[in-house]
């Protein structure tokens, strides 16, 4: 099945004068072009911070020294960063199991394999909060002041951040309810599949989280 | 239309073994702090970047498993991206430029050396 099917399905799919995505639940078909108009949000929001980093002619903060923290008296560039990034790979972990016990109808284990993911992207949350608290109430950056040097650093950093906060807390409030209705048997007569329309959000956000990592932690 | 046709169902294992294989590239990825900056730092960063955003859509969402019809709708699209960020770039140089030339502003200005209060 699937990819393994050729480049000729291509055509016969697009022409057959009936649903063009065969085998794809309308559920996770909508849930996948959602996902492709997100990428291009986060994109614009990437080039942007592309554009003002590479135009301004003040000098960019260097960020493994903004994000780094002391652990036991050894400065530790983005640890708070890293530890974030292996939390939100766990839960996409955690998530891929989900999805993989729910088609195999074993409905207990999939709910608190959803429920363990909605809490990995809890703990995020408050360590974002915790780095936003930093970085506003000790070190006094705003979207239009920065310590360092250009103030873009701050608008970008809120903005784009910020953006993926949100999509996580909106995420973790997804799962929840979603886990809820699976243990209450409302997907019963289906395969679970809306567990994989879930499973997409989440690994949708860990996916933009890498580009965020890349792009304005590492670069 | 047999169930395999709708859900994805796929051995454990290979989860596993992305899920161990996201953990050593996002280890690695965080290593390149460590080098200087230069072409070396910066291709790691997009080549554990791309390896680890591969990972994640063609396995753990699946995407390797589905058909061309959906595979081509997803991935075409963002390419418009490219022209977007080529745009971008080339413009910015320009702007950048222009700062230089008239704002008197200098070459290449050293951050200030990050300091948190304590």
């Amino acid at each position: 099945m699937a990819a393994a099917a050729g480049h000729a399905t291509i055509f016969q799919d697009w022409g057959s004068d009936v649903s063009t995505f065969k085998g794809v639940p309308w559920g996770k078909a909508m849930m996948w072009i959602f996902l492709l108009s997100d990428t291009f949000i986060f994109s614009c929001f990437l080039t942007g911070y592309m554009t003002v980093r590479t135009t301004t002619a003040e000098p960019w903060p260097n960020a493994s020294e903004v994000f780094g923290l002391t652990a036991f008296g050894y400065p530790v560039p983005l640890l708070l960063i890293a530890i974030m990034t292996f939390d939100l790979i766990t839960s996409s972990g955690t998530m891929a199991l989900a999805v993989n016990y729910g088609y195999r109808r074993e409905k207990r284990k999939a709910v608190w394999l959803i429920c363990a993911t909605a809490i990995f992207g809890l703990v995020f949350v408050f360590m974002q909060m915790f780095e936003w608290y930093k970085l506003i109430f000790v070190d006094g950056v705003r979207p239009w002041v920065n310590p360092w040097g250009a103030e873009q650093f701050g608008a970008c950093f809120f903005m784009i951040t910020g953006f993926h906060g949100l999509h996580v807390s909106a995420g973790v409030a997804y799962l929840f309810i979603i886990a809820r209705r699976v243990h209450k048997g409302k997907y019963d007569h289906t395969n679970y599949e809306i567990i994989e329309i879930v499973g997409l959000y989440w690994h949708f956000v860990d996916l933009v989280w890498v580009f965020i990592f890349a792009f304005f932690y590492l670069w | 239309m047999s169930s395999e046709d709708v859900g994805q169902q796929h051995p454990l294992g290979i989860y596993w073994a992305v899920w161990i294989g996201l953990f050593i590239v996002s280890g690695l990825s965080y290593a390149t702090d460590y080098l200087q900056d230069g072409l070396l730092r910066w291709g790691l960063i997009l080549l554990f970047m791309f390896v680890k955003a591969g990972y994640i859509v063609a396995i753990f969402m699946h995407l390797k498993y589905e058909r061309w019809a959906l595979i081509y709708a997803l991935l075409l699209p963002p390419g418009a991206l490219l022209v977007l960020v080529g745009l971008m770039w080339m413009e910015s140089d320009y702007t950048w430029l222009t700062r230089v030339q008239y704002f008197d502003a200098p070459l290449n200005p050293e951050p200030a050396p990050v300091v948190h209060p304590e």
